[in-house]
């Protein structure tokens, strides 16, 4: 096989794994936006948390030490044990919840039948609430992230190497592809169909789904708008702590992890911000496109660092033509 | 003895004046943000110099310090912002500790009469002092370190580099972009093939760039990255199996934040650095007993001994030298900016003075003038041993190929000071 097409598939595949990973993180918004209308702000910072509390939980660290030592004087840091990744993951689960409940008690519960610029304010607020929260509750150092199912059986980093020795003998390269992509790939493959299933077969994702078409009928007939809304914002906690899980074990736990909804925008312009299909399609678009991109166009004729932009470009364009965005619903208004 | 009569005369005068104000070295820290992991260690070095010089001596010269602290979050705008509030109270010598916010403050420190400190960081052309008056980047700047890299990188290969690659992967910033001229230079000096590979801001996503790097095959990869853009680049390394021993990083690509979540697949990865690494330090001593063990630690006091907690008791030690410099110039203990800048154009370091302080072996010998504000371009090399989690310092301060950097920072200045009617300061 040339090399330059070689290069070329082993960057499109490349794409399509990193695109999987913004789409971990454009799910949560997804969820929120289109059962109750609000672009959470905060999806970013939700990942930062969740995967914060597991860091936390694992290390048997004392919540809120430095405030505690701070007013009484104490020295207190850690419990003194450690906790099993799964154990605590279903414990950060139990944290999303609640957060997911105090966010729709103290905040949402209050804006009911505001206008989406004043919702979305205030998701801008709980960003930075959650960003000091976390801070003052697990601490602000970089805090390397290990999921492990058992003693030196954790989340795999770096180079497949059956993949990269088949093909080397299939097409003369030897392919590069990520273990902790592939992970991620069928993690958000499960997720994905967990989701749709929730929504499609259980009584409270049906509930979630007439929340989603009309607030107002969904009442009418006895739905609680309170639990469907504390439903989803936990659902859309437990997407973050998977895409603070998968970002984290690549860069440790730090704040900025905060910063990979920036990597989502672009996915949901493209994919649209009602649909879970079209955030993972916006994604292995985004992700492709911009890798390409870069390959054949930004690396060799413009300097590099490209993605950042282009990622943008790309979905600025698709919104020209399809402001819905791929899968989004059509925005009708009779006159 | 013209340094005892100046001791003496600072000694006198303080007792002849009944009340003093304080020193006051302001810190623009970034305890909060996506930098913070960096910023708290600097912060809580940088003030537990300064607090165990009050516990210990007194303060300097018989007055008292006090380190007001301001929170930048690593932004450009608060930083400036900081700058001007904390300026009425009084500032001697501000550290901004970011490129973006230095090249803010350049003029407006020049324009105030206040010094300002970039170890390490800024705009590298600072050094020539005719040009900038009042700021200052001993004892190692950007292209000291890229430098020292390349000396590093011919002692490996026998003292020739010619047919090898080196790629260079950088924060596409003004900072990132810093070396690139450097480099371009010592790579026609030396025959080698320089690439370069840019990462966008934050940089956690740099699968593209590791791909590139991996089919380029390069012999060396320098840093010079930032935050989190340092910790996916180690791993990236990692997981295409880049040899470790040939991924160099600059002094910001080098403390134990940017090493820890890559593991084990870490060690053996090399930084540059101005100072030495680790707690086996005669000040430490000093630190545990007038700081730590009276609960006056500043932060959480887990930072002891890091890298960048490292860096701030140097950037502290240096600008406390330059004070004591500054009083005894003056015949004043309670200096003013202005003076704490001619106390900072007179400073040298030596062993001697190092091993006084006890840090001995700590940083390079070196003496400002008024034409050279940067020092003599002195850094060394690191290496992490990711089993103990430490770094090792594993060569001796070597200085940078003033040849190539002198020119250069003559080059740059000079554009610099016609662009600005600056005239020649030291005439």
């Amino acid at each position: 096989m040339p090399e330059q097409l070689a290069y070329t598939i082993e960057v499109f595949l490349n794409g399509l794994m990193a695109g999987v990973l913004y789409a971990l993180v454009a799910l949560g918004f997804v969820l929120i936006y289109k059962a109750s209308g609000i672009f959470n702000y905060a999806q970013g910072v939700m990942a930062l948390f969740a995967a914060m509390t597991l860091v936390g939980i694992q290390n048997g660290q004392v919540p809120f030490a430095h405030l505690i030592n701070a007013i009484f004087g104490t020295d207190v840091h850690k419990f003194g044990w450690s906790v099993h990744s799964f154990v605590a993951i279903a414990l950060t689960v139990v944290v999303m919840i609640g957060l997911a409940w105090a966010v729709q008690r103290f905040v949402f519960r209050h804006l009911v039948g505001q206008e989406a610029i004043i919702l979305f304010m205030a998701t801008i607020g709980l960003a930075y609430l959650l960003e000091g929260v976390a801070d003052l509750m697990w601490g602000s150092e970089l805090k390397a992230l290990d999921v492990c199912a058992a003693e030196g059986v954790c989340l795999p980093q770096g180079l497949n190497s059956w993949i990269d020795e088949t093909t080397f003998e299939t097409f003369g390269y030897g392919f590069f592809i990520d273990n902790l992509d592939i992970v991620a790939s069928i993690v958000a493959a499960i997720l994905v169909v967990g989701l749709v299933m929730f929504a499609q077969y259980t009584k409270q994702g049906r509930a979630m789904r007439a929340v989603a078409d009309d607030h107002q009928a969904a009442l009418s007939v006895g739905v609680s708008l309170n639990f469907i809304w504390i439903l989803v914002w936990s659902l859309a906690g437990f997407v973050a702590l998977v895409a603070g899980i998968m970002w984290g074990a690549k860069s440790g736990v730090q704040f900025s992890l905060s910063l990979i909804a920036l990597k989502a925008l672009p996915v949901l312009m493209l994919g649209g911000f009602t649909s879970i299909p079209g955030a993972i399609v916006g994604g292995l678009i985004i992700g492709v496109g911009e890798k390409l991109f870069e390959f054949l166009i930004g690396a060799p004729f413009l300097g590099g660092a490209t993605e950042n932009w282009f990622a943008y470009m790309l979905a600025l364009l698709f919104l020209v033509f399809r402001p819905q965005g791929l899968f989004g619903e059509r925005i009708i208004e009779r006159v | 003895m013209k340094f005892k009569l100046g001791t003496m005369a600072v000694a006198a005068l303080m007792a002849a004046s009944p009340a003093m104000a304080e020193l006051v070295f302001p810190s623009l820290s970034y305890r909060t943000g996506p930098y913070a992991a960096s910023g708290i260690p600097f912060a809580d070095g940088y003030a537990d110099y300064f607090t165990m010089l009050n516990a210990r001596d007194g303060g300097i010269g018989g007055v008292m310090t006090t380190v007001p602290e301001c929170e930048t979050a690593y932004n450009t705008e608060k930083g400036v912002e900081c700058y001007e509030s904390l300026k009425g109270g009084g500032g001697l010598v501000y550290q901004p500790l970011s490129t973006g916010i230095t090249y803010q403050l350049i003029p407006k420190v020049t324009a105030d009469n206040i010094p300002m400190l970039t170890t390490g960081l800024g705009r590298t052309s600072a050094k020539n002092g005719r040009v900038f008056s009042h700021v200052f980047n001993f004892p190692a700047n950007y292209w000291d370190g890229a430098s020292v890299a390349v000396k590093h990188m011919l002692d490996e290969e026998g003292g020739d580099l010619s047919g090898k690659k080196v790629t260079l992967v950088y924060h596409n910033s003004a900072y990132g972009k810093e070396p690139i001229r450097t480099l371009t230079e010592l790579s026609k000096k030396h025959g080698f093939e320089f690439n370069e590979v840019p990462v966008d801001h934050p940089g956690q996503e740099q699968k593209s760039q590791w791909l590139q790097i991996r089919r380029d095959k390069p012999d060396y990869v320098i840093m010079y990255g930032w935050g989190v853009m340092n910790q996916v680049a180690i791993q990236e390394a990692v997981n295409i199996r880049f040899p470790m021993d040939k991924f160099i990083g600059i002094w910001w690509s080098g403390s134990e934040n940017d090493v820890l979540s890559a593991g084990a697949g870490a060690d053996g990865y090399k930084a540059v650095t101005f100072h030495n690494v680790g707690a086996d330090y005669p000040l430490y001593d000093d630190l545990k007993k007038y700081v730590y063990d009276e609960g006056k630690a500043a932060g959480a006091g887990d930072q002891s001994g890091t890298v960048i907690y490292n860096r701030g008791i140097y950037g502290a030690m240096l600008v406390a030298e330059a004070a004591k410099k500054a009083q005894e110039i003056h015949g004043t203990a309670n200096i003013t900016p202005s003076q704490m800048r001619d106390g900072m154009e007179a400073l040298e370091i030596t062993e001697e003075k190092m091993t006084e302080l006890g840090l001995p072996g700590f940083g390079p010998e070196f003496k400002v003038t008024c034409e050279n504000h940067g020092g003599n371009g002195f850094a060394a090399m690191t290496q992490w041993n990711a089993e103990t989690k430490e770094w090792t310092l594993i060569s001796d301060f070597v200085q940078s190929d003033q040849e190539v950097i002198q020119s250069l920072i003559e080059e740059d200045s000079n554009a610099y000071a016609a662009e600005n009617s600056i005239e020649d300061h030291c005439s």
